[in-house]
């Protein structure tokens, strides 16, 4: 069973820089063809001030710093366990290649099903951009297959 | 002169159709999105951890429904997106996008639409089922 008492704590915040070979390779990735998110140019052309940073992006900004592992250690999990159950982003602002960004994350919730053979964590992250500016929200849910 | 067809509920979303998941675009996924769960690039590691195969992260398949989403309507316009990871995307799983407005709302006086969101393969399995929130500020 996960330390309950762990619900309202804090993570350790972490910030990443977005980097425009790094979301040109994110861009790669997913097979996207739309220019604005891999080619300066069109992006201003767009009116954007550079390539901007997708929806789903700001996921990865907490692990790239180990968050990921952290997050293991903490819940005293094995990562081998571990699903992805949810995902919610509420979006405030765009952010673009140059921001950055800082997560910080909170667990708010910790509960169980099916007799404790799955439990569930939930992680709630505010994202901000260099001018201390709510880009987005997250919230995640974790599963762990017991 | 174009006619603009208004956007209202039941209005359905141009699909996006992947290819097949293979394990090369697990491998730039985990290393462009930051996760580095080696369950989806290590096949050693996800036999120890019972699974037969590597497979995809959930995140690669939201972030197919965010290309849906932004070829649809500006990023900018975008006001929530969620999923629900309902099912295991395997290699070989050739997953389509799809999205239809449910609702047309007004939110601080902003008109919006709430969209259902869905990743399905070719069986014909779910993968993701989601929302999303778009503002529509010029409908």
């Amino acid at each position: 069973m996960i330390d309950r008492s762990l619900v309202n704590h804090e993570l350790t915040a972490s910030t990443m820089l977005m980097e425009r070979g790094r979301l040109k390779f994110f861009a790669k990735a997913i097979g996207e063809t739309d220019a604005i998110y891999f080619d300066e140019a069109a992006a201003r052309a767009a009116g954007h001030p550079d390539l901007p940073v997708p929806p789903t992006f700001l996921f990865g900004a907490e692990l790239d710093s180990g968050g990921l592992e952290k997050l293991m250690q903490l819940l005293k999990l094995d990562l081998r366990k571990l699903l992805h159950g949810e995902q919610e982003f509420t979006y405030h602002r765009m952010a673009y290649a140059g921001d950055c960004i800082t997560v910080r994350s909170t667990i708010t919730d910790i509960y169980d099903k099916k007799g404790g053979a799955l439990e569930f964590v939930v992680k709630q992250s505010r994202a901000t951009n260099q001018r201390d500016e709510l880009v987005a929200e997250l919230r995640a849910v974790l599963v762990i297959r017991h | 002169m174009t006619s603009v067809t208004p956007i209202a509920a039941g209005t359905e979303l141009p699909a996006l159709k992947l290819p097949p998941v293979d394990r090369r675009t697990l491998a730039l996924f985990a290393g462009a999105s930051g996760d580095h769960n080696p369950i989806h690039i290590d096949l050693d590691f996800a036999r120890a951890a019972g699974m037969p195969d590597v497979f995809s992260q959930g995140m690669l398949v939201m972030a197919w429904l965010g290309r849906l989403l932004t070829q649809w309507q500006p990023q900018a316009q975008l006001r929530q997106f969620t999923a629900r990871f309902q099912g295991i995307t395997h290699l070989g799983n050739a997953i389509t996008c799809s999205a239809q407005v449910t609702e047309t709302l007004t939110v601080d006086g902003e008109p919006r639409v709430k969209l259902l969101l869905r990743s399905v393969n070719q069986y014909g399995e779910t993968k993701i089922a989601g929302e999303a929130i778009v503002a529509l500020p010029n409908s």
